[in-house]
């Protein structure tokens, strides 16, 4: 068996220009995909977590049944409905990546709301009373006292979600949008190198991913002072022992 | 069956394309598909997953690292990817004789086991790595200082409470796993997404046949979720609130 890695240099623009970042002709592209899914996720999701946790049924109820049902459902289907739906809803036939990008958004923000409602949890109750106390609103209580605390616990999950939703989004290449992988689908197609293709992606993919779970690794570390004392805090204690 | 508005547009609902002619076949095959497709990877799953969470904890370095780099370089890269690397990519390096067998077994479906034990694999590792973690040292010590030997206190002690530790993410990641076999379709194989397609391209009736799709795995998913909880409740540890991590992705 021999291999051809020469493939990958003589295809590399389609498939990083094109697939992995979405400019040329095919619109598409994992990241312009992957960053806008995480953004706008993100803000569903935290709309969805807030539901859940509302006393009003008709608020909390409904949310509980958004997050079951999606995390009931493969995403693949996910993406078929919204395929089918959408052109029924509208009239008219979207790009693929506009379809892609309504269904991230939708499925993800059921796990991320979970996430954030988890996040939430883990804040004191005494801060809910004490902001209360204070005189805060709902929405300002939120803002400026519960969130940025639940934010900073949540954040090793968040970021594992978003590496989920990384590697999902190669799923739009089902519906035909070019992402990375059905770039690499199509050179392999053309040149029959299979193999070569595949493993490059997986490469590529596992270049972003790993990266990002690293990132969330060091978060964890740096936002947990309890569990893992930070360097200057361990320089800190050691000069005093010096001292004592 | 009567016209209905439906989102302000006419559409024919037509619910009985799903039992018609061969159309209900279709489905209960491609329930069976998902459940042998998701049995068969859940199995080897596992023993990857025992396999390589042990291994990442033997006391010699090169065996240490290959772990790592399979856990870490599997569970990175989106299921698709290893999918089609399995079916178009990989099978040309195989000797001889397992090329012949998959050919006659049907490439498709073993293709999409072994993707899928693969990645979930490397996936179950962490989910048993972290449940053998969470397990205080002091326990195995406790346990060899009532005069158990290592071996024991392995067998006696700490498996079994790992075990009842990793029930809920192992749950988790038995469902993803299950809805992941969905993405076998992208090869071939004919589970239940792939024949809820088939009705839909045989009758054009999207509506009806992805509705079918999408409650059979509700159902599914529901049904085996229950039964975990039912099964976590009876194996839970009592005096215990923390749950063991959250499967990671």
């Amino acid at each position: 068996m021999s291999f051809d890695w020469g493939i990958i240099l003589a295809n590399w623009k389609f498939l990083l220009l094109q697939g992995l970042m979405g400019f040329g002709a095919f619109g598409g592209g994992t990241l312009r995909l992957a960053i806008p899914a995480i953004v706008l996720g993100f803000i569903l999701g935290v709309i969805v977590g807030l539901c859940r946790l509302a006393h009003r049924p008709w608020i909390h109820y409904p949310a509980v049944l958004y997050v079951e049902f999606f995390r009931g459902v493969p995403l693949v289907m996910v993406i078929f409905w919204f395929w089918f739906l959408i052109p029924q809803i509208t009239g008219q036939r979207l790009p693929e990546y506009t379809v892609a990008l309504t269904a991230f958004v939708v499925f993800e923000a059921a796990y991320l709301g979970e996430i954030v409602r988890a996040g939430i949890q883990s804040v004191p109750r005494g801060q809910i009373d004490a902001a209360t106390a204070g005189g805060l609103s709902y929405g300002q209580m939120m803002v400026h006292v519960i969130l940025p605390q639940a934010i900073r616990n949540m954040m090793p999950s968040l970021v594992t979600q978003f590496i989920v939703l990384f590697k999902d989004t190669s799923l739009a290449s089902i519906i035909g949008m070019m992402d990375l992988t059905k770039a690499a689908q199509t050179v392999s197609q053309r040149e029959i190198r299979p193999f070569e293709m595949y493993l490059f992606i997986a490469v590529v993919y596992w270049i972003f991913t790993y990266s990002m779970s690293r990132f969330s690794q060091w978060l964890e570390v740096r936002m947990s002072p309890e569990r893992a004392p930070t360097r200057r805090a361990a320089l800190r204690e050691a000069a005093r022992a010096a001292t004592a | 069956m009567p016209v209905t508005a439906f989102f302000g547009l006419q559409y024919d609902f037509q619910w009985s394309v799903l039992w018609t002619g061969e159309h209900g076949h279709w489905l209960v095959q491609g329930i069976w598909t998902t459940l042998r497709l998701s049995a068969l990877g859940w199995v080897f799953a596992g023993l990857l997953g025992i396999l390589a969470g042990a291994l990442r904890t033997v006391p010699f370095a090169p065996l240490r690292v290959l772990a790592t780099f399979y856990v870490e370089f599997f569970r990175n890269v989106p299921l698709l990817v290893w999918l089609f690397f399995w079916y178009f990519g990989a099978p040309q390096f195989f000797p001889r004789t397992v090329q012949d067998w998959f050919n006659l077994h049907g490439p498709e479906f073993w293709s999409a086991v072994v993707g899928l034990s693969v990645y979930h694999g490397a996936r179950m590792s962490e989910v048993i790595r972290a449940g053998i973690q969470s397990i205080p040292k002091t326990l195995l010590e406790a346990s060899v200082a009532t005069g158990l030997s290592v071996g024991q206190a392995y067998r006696l002690i700490i498996i079994p409470i790992a075990l009842r530790l990793i029930v809920p993410p192992a749950t988790n990641e038995s469902l993803n796993l299950l809805k992941n076999s969905s993405l076998a379709l992208t090869i071939g194989v004919a589970e239940l997404t792939f024949m809820s397609r088939q009705i839909e391209t045989y009758t054009a009736k999207a509506f009806e046949a992805l509705t079918a799709g999408t409650l059979i795995y509700l159902v599914l998913c529901v049904g085996i979720a229950s039964v975990m909880g039912q099964v976590e409740r009876y194996f839970r540890i009592p005096g215990l609130i923390a749950r063991v991590g959250r499967a990671e992705h």
